[in-house]
C-alpha cells in the first residue's frame, strides 16, 4: 500500500525538508519502517533505545490514534494518511 | 538558530505562569523559520492535561489529539508550530532529563522559572540533533 506520512515540523529536516512523505506498507509498522529505511535521520527521534516508538511519538491514522487500533499492526489501505504527532510534555529535575 | 520572541510575548508568557502557579503552565509558540531564524508572531497558552492533579506542580502536559488540533489549526493559518513554553514553579530555567527524554531538536523550548509565584528568568533552549542536551538559543526581541 501506498500511504503518505505527514512529518511534524522539528523533523521535517531529517526527511529532505517534505512536510508529507510517501512511504509503502500493509501496516503502520511496516509504514514507519520504510519511512525510517528511507529516511535514517529520523529513527532516533521516533523510537527509543528499545526500538519502541517513544512516548510522546503518537501514530494518527486520520484522526484515530493508532494505540486505540492495533497499534504497529493496524492495516492500511491505498492513499491513507498517516499523522507522526508528538505531544508537548515537560516538567522539573527531580 | 537565533529566536525572534517579542518582549510582548515573552510578558505574556510570563503572566499566564505566574497565574497558574504553583503548578506548571504553558503553551505553543506559533510563528514560522525564516532565514536560519525561528520567528515567533504569537503564543498559544494551553491548559495543563497532566492526568495526576497532584504532579502538575511538576509536570506539563499537551496531549496528542490536542496538538493534531493545533497543528490543523496552524497550518489552516499558515503558520508552524515552532516550540512550546513551560514553567518551573520553585526550580531553574533549565531543561530537565523528563523535558530531554520528551524533546525534538528544532523546536524552541522557553523555560521560565516561577519563584514563589514571581516569573524570574526566562531561558530558552534546543535539542541537540544527538539528543544527548540542550544549547542554550540565542533570544531577539526587536526586528
Amino acid at each position: 500500500m501506498s500511504v503518505n506520512v505527514v512529518i511534524p515540523t522539528p523533523l521535517r529536516q531529517y526527511a529532505g525538508g517534505q512536510k508529507t512523505v510517501s512511504v509503502t506498507g500493509a501496516t503502520v509498522g511496516q509504514a514507519l519502517d520504510t519511512l525510517t529505511q528511507s529516511h535514517p535521520d529520523l529513527k532516533r527521534h521516533l523510537f527509543g533505545e528499545d526500538g519502541k516508538l517513544r512516548s510522546f511519538v503518537n501514530v494518527y491514522l486520520g484522526d484515530e490514534d493508532v494505540r486505540y487500533l492495533k497499534q504497529e499492526e493496524t492495516p492500511l489501505t491505498d492513499g491513507a494518511t498517516l499523522s507522526i504527532v508528538p505531544s508537548v510534555a515537560g516538567g522539573i529535575h527531580e | 538558530m537565533k529566536l525572534l520572541l517579542h518582549d510582548t510575548h515573552i510578558e505574556a508568557i510570563k503572566q499566564h505562569v505566574q497565574s497558574a502557579y504553583p503548578e506548571e503552565g504553558g503553551g505553543l509558540l506559533l510563528g514560522h523559520i525564516e532565514d536560519g531564524r525561528a520567528i515567533v508572531s504569537e503564543i498559544r497558552v494551553l491548559p495543563n492535561t497532566w492526568d495526576v492533579d497532584a504532579e502538575k506542580r511538576r509536570r506539563y502536559l499537551i496531549p496528542s489529539r490536542v496538538m493534531l488540533h493545533e497543528e490543523r489549526q496552524a497550518d489552516a493559518r499558515g503558520l508552524d508550530i515552532v516550540g512550546y513554553f513551560h514553567s518551573h514553579p520553585d526550580h531553574p530555567a533549565v531543561p530537565s532529563e523528563f523535558d530531554r527524554d520528551h524533546a525534538l531538536p528544532n523546536w524552541s523550548y522557553v523555560i521560565v522559572s516561577v519563584q514563589q509565584g514571581q516569573a524570574h528568568e526566562v531561558r530558552v533552549w534546543q535539542l541537540r540533533e544527538d539528543r544527548g542536551g540542550f544549547d542554550e538559543q540565542q533570544v531577539t526581541s526587536g526586528e
